[in-house]
Parts: structure tokens; sequence; C-alpha cells
């Protein structure tokens, strides 16, 4: 793998200290998913131990030590989602893709993750395709909304 | 742009950016809040800008694309002024006519207004809709006036005029002593006092100290700090470096979930062009008082917005809370004297140095000053973002603002407080909202969610899905809230099972005692609040579930069934073709029955029944009834129809 990438974000912050975070986040944006061999990169450069990139990379939500698909998308189930019928849209969105929470497709389509609010709660039940935002949603709108992703 | 280095050239660079601006050249506004991108705000912006262009207008009107206005419901929004004319849910469609019509010929397009349910009444101001006329929009109110990617706009509207009077005119213990005499508490839940809190970080020993602004809003159903970040970041700011003076801060973070991602774009354009205009860095505004803020995007973890747990993320760790017996103002980031405050208190603390402390307290409770901005959802008709005065009673948001409950449905509570609170019935409704009532009925302020709930609410299922949030966004850190709530939540589901036992309300209330009493943080110390409150209000429902296997809601899967009544199926095999587990038997002219071996009990049947049949039904608590008989089944296709 090459990880110039990952020297050129490090290189980008002008301390180590505290900036493990922004670092991963970083790279997640670059590669979508954190590799190993960036993550090993990073302990290196950070001069922060392997163990404490791989813990911060499994607690937060942002980051992903798997491939994800091409499009992230994520079901709300905030409480004005779930209130307003947001646990229907995901078992629509699993039984139409075949995969549940966290899992990605076979063909690398799509990822879905289960998110719990999102910040847009007047727009209940929500799903947010990438940067997009599918609001007001209604369980016959799901497919239709999945067949315009590429 | 020269950097301002007085407050007379403040005042200046102020009256300037006015002398630019005609007050009577029309300005066409829209909401560029996240509620409004999602109905295409973007899209309808440039249709304006091309439309504009194409009619040769350029000159002539100002197009200004704004923060949250906080009708979330009714988006996009877009306000002309200076007549500030309001239309709501305007379309690529609708762009050119507005232009022709409001801007060329100053006539209003009547179609685009607020109508009002009942009457039907038109409403041209916005400030006259319901919605907006019955809030007090002291913090939230510029959102809807500026561009928060446009420092002037804010300057423009008398910004950091507050930082150059507190710079130039206050000592910062005279500061200190205002807020505190303000009596404003912290708006991101626990309610401390301000004052104290950033006395406490001043007078801890040790150098350097810190300041933060904490925009990790984690709970569900809240926005309004998003909202604040992306609509108005240069007022957090202001506040901020009002506080960071008051305490004698140098340095500052910013804490905002990457979840949001324009209001870390609109704090970033903020904090770049507070610099740019010497109102942030070294030597502001020429007072030799130096300050400097970084952004830090939070990775996502509800947890981390914990102040302790927030504090470790700032250093690159994992965001877990510590115990507090040392506050976080004595030792916090890098375990220096740290101060950290949620977006909304930070926006008041320039509304009140501009106004004064009297001022302040002159609006809302003895106990809780000021206004609460609240995000109003779930099942009522306006949902949104709103400001009221402390004090407000819950009624009034509802029903006078939120208009109501939609489908003629009954309100059955209304959650505050996001995971840490509870739901308040409708029979107190009339209570006053401030933080000490909240809390005495078993809820709390929380950082401003209010989630309204009907009847078709499942109070037990509430319960269970914020457990179900909780034991997601436990830490692990301590024992009684990661298996406490576990094991709560285990209970819960039994009992929305049907597995519900004589005993089960009981021994979730010792759980709640014990998760209570012995967790590290907050997060585990209210867990319990959501099962309390409803076991407190809505206790006869947890024994629908345990006793009679009955979901009175009929939302909990396992209690119901979905039934079609043979006497009102008019055999239009709607129901039939959109059954995804083809559980559906009949055909044309036949009466529709469900198998309800197969039926999974989606609820799609139930939602694509046309309303005027209503033929399909939730059952639970009882059997359902057998299936006619096959021969019984057929339908007399009603005479003098094929017209």
């Amino acid at each position: 793998m090459d990880v110039t990438k990952v020297d050129e974000i490090v290189a980008k912050y002008q301390r180590k200290e505290g900036v493990l975070i922004q670092v991963l986040q970083d790279i997640q944006a670059e590669y979508n998913w954190l590799p190993e061999e960036a993550l090993k990169q990073v302990s290196q450069r950070l001069e922060v131990p392997l163990s404490q990139a791989y813990s911060i990379a499994s607690f937060y939500k942002a980051f992903s030590l798997t491939p994800r698909g091409r499009h992230l998308l994520s079901v709300c189930l905030g409480t004005a989602c779930h209130v307003r019928g947001g646990p229907k849209i995901l078992d629509k969105v699993e039984e139409l893709l075949g995969i549940s929470d966290g899992e990605t497709t076979e063909d690398m389509k799509f990822t879905l993750k289960r998110v719990n609010c999102l910040g847009c709660c007047a727009l209940g039940p929500v799903m947010v395709v990438d940067k997009e935002y599918h609001g007001k949603l209604l369980v016959s709108k799901v497919e239709a909304i999945l067949k315009g992703y590429e | 742009m020269p950097q301002i280095k007085s407050p007379a050239d403040l005042d200046r660079v102020r009256k300037e950016i006015i002398a630019k601006r005609d007050p009577n050249k029309p300005c066409v506004t829209i909401c560029a809040g996240t509620g409004c991108q999602a109905y295409a705000s973007g899209r309808v912006s440039a249709a304006f800008e091309d439309e504009i262009k194409k009619q040769g207008l350029k000159a002539k009107v100002d197009l200004r694309r704004t923060g949250c206005h906080g009708f979330c419901e009714k988006g996009p929004l877009v306000v002309i002024f200076p007549n500030e004319i309001c239309y709501l849910q305007v379309t690529l469609g609708d762009v050119p006519e507005i232009i022709s019509q409001t801007i060329v010929q100053n006539k209003v397009v009547e179609r685009l207004l607020y109508a009002d349910p009942l009457t039907g009444e038109k409403v041209v101001h916005e400030s006259e809709i319901p919605f907006y006329k019955n809030q007090t929009r002291l913090v939230f109110g510029n959102n809807s006036k500026i561009d928060p990617k446009n420092i002037e706009d804010y300057i423009a509207l008398g910004g950091y005029a507050a930082l150059s009077k507190v710079l130039f005119s206050m000592s910062s213990e005279q500061v200190l002593e205002e807020v505190k005499k303000a009596n404003l508490r912290g708006r991101g839940g626990g309610g401390f006092p301000t004052g104290r809190k950033w006395e406490e970080c001043r007078n801890a020993p040790g150098e350097p100290k810190y300041v933060i602004v904490n925009c990790d809003e984690g709970d569900p159903g809240a926005y309004m700090d998003r909202s604040l970040m992306e609509g108005n970041p240069h007022s957090v700011l202001e506040g901020t470096i009002i506080g960071a003076y008051a305490i004698g801060s140098h340095h500052g973070y910013i804490y905002v979930r990457q979840e949001y991602p324009l209001a870390v774009e609109n704090v970033n354009i903020a904090v770049r062009q507070a610099k740019e205009y010497g109102l942030l860095g070294e030597n502001i505004l020429g007072s030799s008082f130096d300050f400097n803020i970084e952004v830090h995007r939070g990775a996502g973890a509800f947890i981390s917005g914990e102040s302790s747990a927030l504090m470790t993320a700032l250093e690159g760790r994992v965001g877990e809370p510590r115990p507090k017996h040392i506050h976080t103002v004595i030792s916090g980031v890098w375990g220096k004297p740290s101060n950290l405050n949620n977006v909304e208190t930070w926006a008041n603390v320039p509304l009140i140095i501009n106004n004064g402390a009297e001022w302040f307290r002159s609006i809302g409770t003895e106990g809780s000053k000021g206004t609460k901005i609240f995000s109003l959802v779930g099942k009522v008709n306006n949902t949104g973002l709103v400001e009221v005065p402390m004090g407000i009673t819950l009624r009034d948001i509802i029903y006078k603002i939120g208009g109501g409950i939609p489908g003629g449905r009954k309100l059955k509570a209304v959650q505050t407080g996001g995971p840490s609170g509870g739901c308040i019935p409708e029979s107190l409704i009339d209570s006053p909202v401030d933080f000490d009532e909240l809390t005495k009925l078993g809820s709390m302020m929380g950082s401003g969610g209010m989630i309204v709930m009907d009847e078709d609410t499942c109070m037990v299922d509430i319960a269970k899905y914020f457990l179900d949030f909780l034991t997601d966004e436990s830490c692990g850190k301590c024992i009684p809230c990661r298996e406490g709530i576990e094991q709560m939540l285990e209970i819960l589901t039994y009992i929305t099972e049907g597995k519900g036992e004589e005993g089960d309300i009981e021994l979730l209330e010792e759980l709640s005692e014990v998760i209570r009493d012995t967790s590290l943080c907050a997060l585990g110390g209210t867990a319990p609040n959501p099962v309390s409150s409803t076991i407190r209000y809505f206790r006869d429902e947890y024994e629908a579930h345990i006793k009679e296997k009955r979901c009175p809601a009929g939302v909990c899967k396992a209690l119901i069934s979905y039934y079609i009544q043979p006497d009102k199926c008019q055999a239009c095999l709607i129901c039939l073709r959109n059954c995804p587990a083809e559980a559906i038997i009949g055909g044309k002219n036949e009466v529709h029955v469900i198998d309800q071996s197969k039926c999974t009990k989606c609820g799609v049947c139930l939602d694509v029944c046309p309303e005027r049949f209503g033929a399909v039904v939730k059952i639970s608590g009882e059997a359902v009834p057998p299936p006619l008989p096959v021969e019984a089944r057929a339908i007399r296709v009603k005479q003098g129809r094929a017209r």
C-alpha cells in the first residue's frame, strides 16, 4: 500500500500531540476506511502506540476498519425518527439490500449504518446517502431512492 | 480587509457596511440550513440567482443564503425584505413568478403564503405566522437575517459590540459578575450556573486555562446547537471570547461533531474571518488581549459530549468520562483548568453584555432566566426549532406554536431531555417549562429536544428505544452502566415480546435505583430516567403488556396482528400486491385474508389500504377472528358503477 498520502495528511498538522483523531478522520475521508498499513504509519509518524490508534479507530463511529461501499447509507433512528416510523424504513432498506447495520453489499455499492440522530429531526424519518438528505420518507419511496445511486 | 484595531474602528467598519447597503433594496433571503437544504433549497437559491440575472435585475436585488429559520416543516423558506414577505415550500417552478411578481411589481404571490390550517386565512409576514409570533427569538432570531459565511452581516447587526464593550470598558471581574448576576444556566442539560463555573475556572490554580465550546450535540431529537453553529457561528464565537476574557484564558477549542458537516464548514469560516478582522487572535481590537481557538471534529460518540470525555477526546484519546471528584474547571484538558459550555450558553453571553443582567433576569422564571431553544419534533404539525421564554407551558409550545397534533390524533406525552430525560404525560402539559419544573416531573431540560408523542406511541417501546440507544452508546468503562442498562433492556425486550412476568416492573425500578446511584458519569446516572418516568406515568401500559399480553398503542410487533375486516374489504387488490411477505390471500371480487403464519407484521397493508375503506386493523390482546370460509368471500360487484 502506498502510504505517502498518510504522510501528507500527518504533515498538514503542525504538532503531534492531540491530533490523532483528526488525522484518522482525514485518512478515513481519503481511503473511505482505515487500512491496517495506514494505522501503522500514523502510529509511527505521530509516535503513539498502534494500540492507541486502534482503540480510537474502534471506538468512534466515524471510522471503519473494513472497506466501505461507494455510498454510505445512514438510516436515522433518533427519537423523532423513531416515533415517525424510522424502524420501518430500516427494515425496508435491510430487506432491499440484504444486509444489516454495519454491513456492506457484495458489489461494494452500499454500506448501511443505523445512526442515533442526524440532527434534522423535523424531517423525520430521515435517511442520508453520502451527503444527500432524504426526509419525510415513506417505506414506498425507499426502493426508488436506492435505485438512483450507481 | 484591514484589521480592526480599536472600538472606534469597529464602529467605523460597521457604519461603512451599513452605508453600503440600501435598506429599501429588495433582498431575497433563502434558508440554507440543513433542513431546507434537504428540500433542495440549494437548487432554489441557484434558480433565484439565474432568474435575477435573466431578468437583468442583478444591480437591483440582493440574494442572501441565511441560516436556519426554524420552521423546518415548511421548507424551503424564502423571505423577501424589506417587506418581510414570507413564502413557504418554495419550489424551482415558483422562482420566476416570485421575481416578476414580488420583486418587479411588488405583488404578493398568495399561494405561497402561510395559510391558517383552520380558517385558511393567509399570513404575509414571517413574524406574524403563529409559529413565529408566539416565540421570543433572542438568541436564534438573527439566524434568518444573516449569511453565516459573511462576517459583515453579523457586524452590521451590532455583532462584536459586546466584545468591544467588555475589552474596553469592563474588567474581567465585572464581566464575571454580570454573567453571575444574570443567572445564566448551562443550556447543555445540566443547568449549572455559568458564572459560577467561570469563576471556579478563573480561580483554579494552573496555566494555561482553556475554554471549550461543546457542539457534540448527540441527544436524539435535538438540533438547536447545530442550527446556531450553522446559522450564526459568530454569536457563539463572540460569547466564547468574552468568556475567555472573564476567565483569563488565551486558548479555546470548538468541538463539533463530524455528523454536522455544514456546522464544521461555517464555524471554520467564521474563525478565519474573525481572525482576519482582528476579532480573534493576538491583540484583539487593539486591547492587548490574546485569544486563539481551534476547531476539533468529533468522530462520532454520544458519550464524548460529556465534559470530561470531551476533554479526553480533545487530547486525541478515546473519549471516555472519568470520575469528577476533581472538576474539569480545576483539571480538564491536558490536566489544566478548563471551562466547557454548550453552544447555546455561549450564544447568550453577548446578549447579556449588550442588554445587561437586569434585562436578562426580567425574562423567564425565578430559577431559570432567559429563553431556551427547543427542537419541537415528532407528532406535531409545525415541527422545527422554537425559542421561548423559560416558564412557558408545554401546552403553549405544542398548540400555539406547534399547531397541535397531526391527523386529529390525541396527544399522549412529551419527551424532553433526550435519553437522560423522561416522558411527561398529557395530563401535565400545563406545567411551566424550566430547569426545576421539568426535573420535578421526573424529566429534565436536557439540551432541548422536545419530542411530541401521540396515542400511536407505545411508552414501553419508547423506554426500550432509549435503553437500546444507551447500551449502544455506553462506553463500557463502569459496570453499573455497561451491565445494568443491558439487563434493563433485556427485561423490557421480554415485556414487549409478551414474555413479561409479574415482578418485572419492580425489578426495573430496583435496577434503576442501583444504576442511578453507582454509575461513573451522568450517562449512566440518568440512563434509568426514560424507564422510571414511563413507569411513573404509564404503569398501566406496562401492566397491559405483562398481564394481558396487549400493546395498547399497537406498536409491539409480537403483541399485535393485522386483520382485514371482511365487511369493509372491497377486494381492491392494493394490499395484496404490496405485501412483501405475500401473506395476503384473495383476488378480484374476493375478500382478502391475511395468512397469519406468513405475516411479518410490517404494516404495509394498513398503510396502503385506502382511507375510505379502512378495512385493515391492528388487533392486540385478543385472538384474530378466524378467516371467512372460502365460499363466503365473494363480493357482489356494486350495481350502477359502470356508467
